[in-house]
């Protein structure tokens, strides 16, 4: 085995440190830690968090990669290892090889026989039409029309499993947590709900395919779950990349005024005049032919399509750093008015350390807001991207993909509804549960509606 | 309906409050606790107390205003008869402006800035009379003469922001006469105004008392307002009614602390301070502070705002001068450049001889230590993210005052002592302290460097009457036992006599008088101090 470190591996890992670290240091202040009191309070803050946490957890495992070993072939004995030229993650072993049985096209969820007829031998060697079986789903049972029975049987067992699961994990959190006044039961209910339905789906996915099969007979659940990684890394990524940025132009347009907000300003007035998918989708087909002129770069495909999502992620955070950035000058423009920053000017205290504790402090509450509610909306603009042809490489799953596949294949009669559907889900599910918590944190921590609940 | 309106006899009751109290919906904590009260035609009953004692939330009870967090547990409110607590919604509506009218503080606010002045008296009288077209313009115009605004066929199709403040308020008062109400609640109606047109609105609403034989129900915290406006006074603190009289014998004989501490707070333009040495610490000669006005697409400079128009003053060491003069008047602005805060057009700002202006970030800092600064919203003059105690040391540690972390820690405590508060508060943050205890901690962070020169700019406006006595008691203190100098900038000449040595009055960037306090405030030459000086309300 040979660990690959990718390098979208190495920054998600890097950036939950960092952000740990953020929040580590963010518990020093009384009031802070007040506000994010009050978003776990609410059972639905504490539902949106759980569910965002376990798909964070599915991208970070998604994330540790390596490529096997390969085994020798009979008769040839040589002392050099090679490795396998695909590259397998945690998470793919956790799943027991749920990506690894391929049918031959498309199949309908808990499907044994294809879903397209193909030419056929009968038992008497005659050649008819007819839908072929499946290669992998089914293959256990004697008689097709035991189906039903074995699926209850599957899921009640898997059930069980599921339940002893969540006892074992959720055992140790009752016993820490049981005296604390947040209403942590609605996360263990969560919790429990996700482990269970996760050891369901491993367990029956060896004998079915839950989700049926696409056109290159993939599990699609399968590829629904290898779009977590992409979705949220390009969520998070995008939004550090585009931070920074408008932060340091944002606090400095309105803190020193003149001609660097004037610079900021035209910067920003031109950057937001040109049709951002435009701009999007040239810079990343320029990528494209950088990585097909440099082949040597990349040692497998993983690789190539890791560079480029990473330049994705980068070009939409360079892209989106507009609206952030204006929000920031204005409410420096206010703060740099304020008695304090006044009275720091009168004790002569240098512009770095105003700007480091006196107005960066005080615009965190934007951030905070703008890096949740743009988190949802990068993850949909993943999906448009992919759905022009101009996001994600094809070999990495991704939402947008299936989405853009699901084009043809719900024009066609029977539809095959179940690639949009698996996208569709994971997606929602995300995009729902992250609006929902920004919500949240948005009430408890813009100044504004916690001045209304002060004056009612 | 005027003709209604003549038989109503002056002195006869209005409205009548009785056993009023108002709980929090969450809690049931009491915010307003049994109070009652009735209105007279023709009179003004002054409601008066600090903020947070509950007079404005009783005057929304009585319109059945309040907000959905408070709710009324008991008592009634009574016009001609009819209890209005027991009305349903679409019939207080009728009685709201028709019966009862309101004026708010912030006219700037209350008013739709879109629409114009006129427009928006109109609407009133649309919704409560028949009169349309002409007729209603001419009833408007009809009120804002009876209201004192001046040209009121122009003004008639102004917009908010065209008029002034004064005005504004004028347009508000017409509005709720608009419909010839009965009761007229007015909530602090001239806090927000300078106070030469303070007075001239509160004699407006005192002459319409009279004319129109309205019932006034004034509320305010200021007991100059009171002691020239109302015939009959109650005192509220904490949700009761704790003092009830007619205006005479409350300020002849107050029977409670409270209203003698109240009272109190009310100059006495008898005694002054003496003259300090005259030693000057700091020098302004022909200072001028100049804003562009830029236009174009070139933001060429055309013109500018002359904000300072060359003052020139001194400032002796442990003297106290008072820079006095209206919103606008360039005062605020004056502090700020000689905190290098603001650049300068001309002149010369002197320390001890030395001049300091137009000099660099870095070459100021020495003389950082010897000017300070106290601003007048304690609330957002502080940090909120920040301990008092790093509130208190930021100025320490920026302006090499070499002092050990310990060292510094003993020091913040003992400013906070100094300023009467306890040293354990050092770790607590801002928004755990009321506004009177944020600017005594606003003055220990100005202490903390040894200055010896502060620029209080308005430090007590924004607090209650009592706790501004007590803020200024301590200013005083700290002068008699540092020797330090205060530039104190206030609109407010009531609070000069026990405070300046010194009065500089400020009038659109000029300073058109100064001298010692005695000379200006009994013997004021420039017509303008002597207008301030009229508004201000005295004892005796």
């Amino acid at each position: 085995m040979k660990p690959v470190i990718l390098w979208s591996d190495a920054l998600i890992y890097l950036l939950v440190i960092s952000l740990a670290f953020f929040f580590y240091r963010l518990r020093k202040d009384p009031q802070t830690r007040e506000r994010w009191a009050e978003v776990f309070s609410s059972r639905l803050g504490m539902v949106t968090f759980t569910v965002i946490a376990a798909y964070i957890m599915v991208a970070l495992l998604d994330s540790l990669h390596f490529r096997r070993a390969l085994e020798n072939p009979e008769g040839v004995a040589v002392e050099q290892v090679f490795y396998d030229n695909k590259v397998t993650s945690v998470f793919d072993l956790l799943t027991g090889g749920m990506g690894d049985r391929f049918e031959r096209t498309y199949s309908a969820p808990f499907a044994l026989i294809s879903f397209e007829k193909e030419n056929l031998k009968d038992a008497a060697g005659e050649d008819i039409r007819d839908y072929p079986p499946l290669r992998h789903a089914g293959q256990h049972l004697q008689d097709p029309s035991q189906r039903g029975a074995d699926i209850l049987s599957k899921t009640v067992t898997a059930l069980l499993w599921g339940l002893l699961l969540s006892a074992l994990l959720i055992g140790p959190q009752w016993l820490l947590l049981r005296r604390s006044t947040y209403p942590w039961y609605a996360s263990w209910l969560v919790q429990g709900s996700i482990i269970c339905g996760g050891v369901w789906v491993v367990s029956l996915s060896r004998y079915y395919h839950i989700l049926g099969t696409d056109l290159g007979g993939a599990d699609v659940l399968y590829q629904s779950l290898k779009g977590i990684r992409t979705g949220v890394l390009l969520g998070t990524l995008a939004t550090l990349i585009m931070l920074p940025i408008a932060v340091t132009l944002g606090v400095m347009a309105g803190y020193f005024k003149g001609w660097v907000d004037d610079v900021v300003q035209y910067l920003y007035t031109t950057l937001s005049s040109i049709p951002g998918i435009l701009l999007i989708a040239a810079s990343v087909l320029l990528f494209q032919v950088y990585i097909d002129l440099n082949p040597d770069f990349f040692a497998v495909g993983m690789e190539k399509a890791d560079a480029k999502f990473i330049a994705l992620c980068f070009i939409l955070g360079v892209t989106s750093w507009s609206s952030l950035c204006r929000l920031i000058r204005a409410e420096t423009l206010k703060i740099s008015q304020l008695g304090y920053v006044q009275a720091a000017h009168a004790f002569g205290v240098s512009h770095t350390r105003i700007l480091g504790r006196h107005v960066l402090p005080n615009v965190v509450h934007i951030i905070l807001i703008t890096f949740v509610l743009d988190f949802s909306a990068l993850v949909l603009a993943e999906a448009v991207l992919s759905y022009i042809g101009v996001g994600v490489d094809p070999s990495m799953g991704s939402w947008g993909n299936m989405i853009n596949g699901a084009r043809s294949e719900l024009s066609r009669e029977p539809t095959i509804w179940w690639t949009l559907t698996g996208a569709f889900f994971f997606m929602f599910a995300l995009v729902l549960a992250a609006n929902l918590f920004s919500d949240l944190v948005r009430d408890a921590f813009d100044p504004r509606t916690s001045l209304q609940r002060s004056e009612s | 309906m005027s003709a209604l309106k003549q038989q109503l006899a002056a002195g006869s009751v209005c409205m009548r409050v009785a056993d009023l109290t108002v709980v929090l919906a969450d809690s049931g904590e009491a915010i307003v606790k049994g109070i009652s009260f009735e209105l007279k035609a023709g009179q003004i009953f002054a409601l008066v107390g600090e903020s947070g004692s509950g007079k404005s939330v009783t005057s929304l009870a009585a319109m059945r205003l309040l907000p959905d967090a408070l709710k009324i547990s008991s008592g009634s409110v009574d016009v001609e008869g009819t209890d209005l607590f027991g009305l349903s919604e679409a019939r207080m509506q009728e009685i709201r402006g028709r019966k009862v009218a309101m004026i708010f503080q912030n006219a700037m606010s209350a008013l739709n800035p879109v629409q114009t002045a006129g427009a928006q008296v109109a609407e009133t009288l649309k919704l409560h009379t028949p009169l349309r077209g002409a007729a209603l313009r001419q009833r408007v115009v009809q009120l804002f003469t009876e209201v004192g605004i001046p040209d009121p066929e122009q003004r008639f199709g102004f917009f908010p922001h065209q008029l002034s403040g004064g005005q504004q308020q004028r347009v508000m008062i017409a509005m709720a006469l608009a419909c010839e109400p009965d009761v007229l609640i007015a909530d602090e109606p001239t806090t927000a105004l300078d106070v030469t047109i303070q007075l001239q609105v509160l004699n407006l609403i005192r002459e319409l008392t009279r004319s129109r034989q309205l019932a006034v129900l004034l509320i305010t915290h200021d007991m100059g307002v009171v002691k020239n406006t109302a015939d009959e006074v109650a005192v509220m603190y904490r949700g009761e009614l704790i003092e009830r009289a007619s205006v005479k014998q409350f300020f002849h004989n107050p029977q409670q602390a409270y209203s003698r501490k109240l009272i109190d707070a009310l100059p006495d333009l008898g005694r002054f301070r003496a003259a300090a040495e005259e030693e000057p610490l700091l020098v302004l000669q022909d200072v001028k502070v100049h804003f562009p006005i830029r236009k174009g697409l070139l933001q060429r400079t055309v013109d500018y705002t002359r904000a300072v128009d060359g003052v020139s003053l001194a400032i002796g060491r442990g003297e106290t001068f008072a820079l006095v003069g209206e919103s606008g008047s360039g005062k605020s602005t004056l502090g700020r450049a000689i905190l290098n805060l603001e650049e300068i057009a001309g002149g010369e700002i002197l320390i001890r001889g030395e001049a300091i202006q137009g000099i660099g970030r870095s070459a100021m800092l020495p003389y950082r230590k010897q000017i300070q600064v106290i601003f007048q919203n304690p609330f957002s003059s502080m940090n909120p993210r920040m301990t008092v105690g790093d509130i208190i040391a930021e100025g320490m540690i920026s302006l090499g005052l070499a002092l050990s972390e310990e060292a510094r820690s003993t020091r913040i405590q003992e400013l906070l002592e100094r300023v009467q508060l306890g040293g354990e508060h050092a770790r607590r943050y801002p928004h755990e302290f009321s506004g009177g205890q944020l600017q005594r901690i606003a003055i220990a962070r100005a202490l903390a460097v040894n200055p010896q020169l502060i620029i209080c700019d308005e430090p007590t406006s924004a607090l209650d009457v009592s706790i501004r006595a007590e803020v200024l008691e301590l200013l005083a203190e700290l002068q008699r036992e540092f020797g330090v100098s205060y530039l104190f900038i206030t609109h407010d000449l009531s609070i000069v006599p026990t405070l300046a040595h010194k009065v500089g009055v400020m009038q659109s960037g000029k300073l058109v008088e100064q001298g010692t306090a005695e000379q200006i405030l009994t013997a004021p030459q420039h017509p303008y101090t002597q207008a301030l000086l009229a508004a201000v309300p005295r004892l005796n």
